[in-house]
């Protein structure tokens, strides 16, 4: 059939390109329902990758988070109207040390090859996982499976003494990230740091939050996650490792397009260890559906963060929902009806 | 029911010397017609497709859909008509003898040879034909449309900003579009091949939907060539 792909072209241009779509014995076909934008999406909409990447990653469907409809399985294993959640790390060899997520031979939706935003989308058997939860929320299964890779990292690597976790970040990630912490680790106190208190008012499940010009001089954390990225970076790692206990682990979360200054005395001194996670694999998928199934309150609390839904009927309404998710306080999905 | 009608029935005489009625044309690496049914298809609303094609390529035809592994039950081939309006039918015919009518049925009628459509463009034909009985996919006109009863001198300049371009799906409740081709008479169905431009002048309201301007009808050799330098393989 004839696919439409929706390619960002230049910053902020947008175009229908049209792929001969195989349609095989093996692939399932998915429509999208759901899309939610990313921090990463944005970087590409509005240029600021850069141009030497830009030109050599446009023209590219954006979007790697998205939650779907089979419309076609050709061994008829998932009915037509199954909903199910799309997996955008798309491993290309098995490496029994190395997680599919950080194979430099994985390709990526929207970074690599094109992402979710196309009429439908041939997905591999083993990247779909079929859920139960609200389409709409579900979409949040992507950024959810993130921090999913993150914790269980974190289980693996933190020492056991996890009486105190701070998450500095009051946007999205942070939000999720210690929502997925306290279901993780309900007896221990969660404490986020922000900037922006209207933010903050949202993360009614933790026990403290504290805007970071304001934190108690005796205040100590066991571990921290760092959910801040891009210029706010250097200025959160730094004021980690002065509130971190020594041992302690920092998970590192936030994107940023340059290097950031980490102040390495304090890291040796205290033997601090920091955690570098990115992306998710199948089985974060699997545990962040059970997750969201299990714990009908984590659905509820994900739902506030949906900060604009925008029905996409044309291109029109897809730059509507990247310019509108810049003043956004929190996610922009797009319910794809195009 | 939902059922989607691919018109097949064009012999390509509009096409020049090619062999075969253009829905059997490739684009990229299928036929024309093989791309329209898979969107069809790929829509869980639609439950039965009923391809139309001139009665002698009707075994190619069948072939053709094996040959791209389109084998179930929800795709039928019926011969088609001498006229669009009589390929309408016989696929309506179809559907009598075989399934039986509903009051609520409704049919997607849809020209092969426009394999560009969108699943929103599917979803939008089938939400106005339950619920105003008839609806056309139209786009608004970007040219000046220029009226000319003679073809020497305009004769009028409609305003452009209520002109449009006619494209398909064309959607409509079944029985509401039988009962008006048993109305019509001999010299009515000379003149009115647009079962929409029927339902017009017939009185009955017939709503618009927003198709897209790719939405193209692949007509000619000009057509084929702009089509296929649109479609690139799979990445």
């Amino acid at each position: 059939m004839i696919n439409q792909a929706y390619r960002l072209i230049a910053p902020k241009q947008i175009r229908a390109d049209f792929v001969d779509l195989k349609i095989d014995d093996e692939n399932l076909i998915v429509r999208p329902t759901y899309l939610s934008i990313c921090a990463a999406d944005q970087r590409y909409y509005t240029g600021s990758r850069g141009r030497v990447i830009m030109k050599q990653k446009l023209p590219m469907a954006l979007i790697h988070e998205s939650v779907g409809e089979v419309v076609y399985d050709p061994k008829g294993e998932y009915p037509v109207g199954t909903n199910v959640v799309m997996i955008p790390n798309t491993p290309m060899e098995h490496d029994d040390i190395i997680k599919e997520n950080y194979l430099r031979s994985s390709k990526f939706r929207a970074s690599g090859f094109d992402g979710f935003m196309q009429n439908v989308v041939s997905m591999r058997r083993d990247l779909i996982i079929p859920f139960q939860i609200e389409p709409r929320v579900a979409v949040l299964l992507e950024l959810t499976s993130v921090v999913m890779n993150a914790v269980e990292n974190f289980k693996k690597s933190a020492n056991a003494r996890k009486n105190v976790i701070g998450i500095w970040g009051n946007g999205n990630l942070g939000f999720i990230s210690a929502l997925v912490l306290k279901k993780t680790y309900p007896d221990t106190k969660i404490i986020v740091f922000g900037v922006e208190e209207h933010k903050m008012a949202y993360f009614s499940f933790v026990d403290e939050t504290y805007l970071i010009n304001n934190i108690p001089s005796d205040l100590r954390v066991d571990h921290a996650f760092e959910c801040v990225g891009g210029r706010g970076s250097e200025a959160a790692i730094n004021q980690i490792i002065d509130y971190i206990q020594p041992q302690g682990s920092i998970t590192l979360m936030g994107v940023s397009e340059t290097p950031v200054g980490i102040n390495t005395r304090m890291v040796l001194e205290k033997g601090l260890t920091l955690l570098g996670n990115s992306r998710s694999n199948y089985d974060d998928f699997k545990k962040s559906v059970e997750l969201m199934e299990t714990y009908p309150d984590v659905c509820e609390y994900l739902s506030t963060i949906i900060s604009e839904e925008v029905v996409v009927q044309s291109i029109k309404d897809m730059h509507k929902a990247f310019e509108d998710d810049l003043n956004n306080d929190f996610k922009t999905v797009m319910k794809w009806d195009i | 029911m939902i059922y989607a009608e691919i018109l097949a029935g064009g012999k390509g005489t509009r096409m020049g010397n090619t062999e075969m009625p253009k829905q059997f044309l490739k684009l990229g690496h299928k036929p024309i017609f093989i791309h329209t049914v898979e969107q069809f298809i790929l829509n869980k609303r639609v439950e039965k497709i009923i391809i139309c094609c001139p009665e002698q390529w009707m075994a190619y035809t069948k072939d053709t859909l094996k040959k791209y592994h389109i084998v179930t039950d929800k795709v039928v081939v019926v011969a088609g008509g001498a006229t669009r309006n009589d390929t309408i039918m016989n696929g309506i015919q179809y559907i009598e003898n075989q399934i039986g009518l509903n009051d609520d049925d409704i049919i997607i009628t849809h020209d092969a040879v426009r394999p560009f459509l969108t699943q929103r463009i599917i979803d939008d034909n089938i939400d106005g034909a339950l619920k105003y009985g008839a609806v056309d996919t139209v786009v608004e006109a970007f040219d000046t449309i220029v009226h000319s009863q003679d073809g020497k001198v305009i004769t009028d300049i409609p305003v452009r900003s209520e002109m449009y371009q006619g494209q398909t799906p064309q959607s409509f409740n079944i029985k509401l579009l039988k009962s008006l081709f048993l109305s019509l008479t001999d010299d009515e169905k000379n003149i009115l091949t647009d079962a929409c431009k029927a339902l017009v002048i017939k009185g009955t309201p017939v709503h618009l939907v927003r198709g897209e301007v790719y939405n193209m009808k692949i007509t000619t050799q000009h057509d084929l060539k702009v089509a296929n330098g649109l479609v690139e393989g799979d990445k």
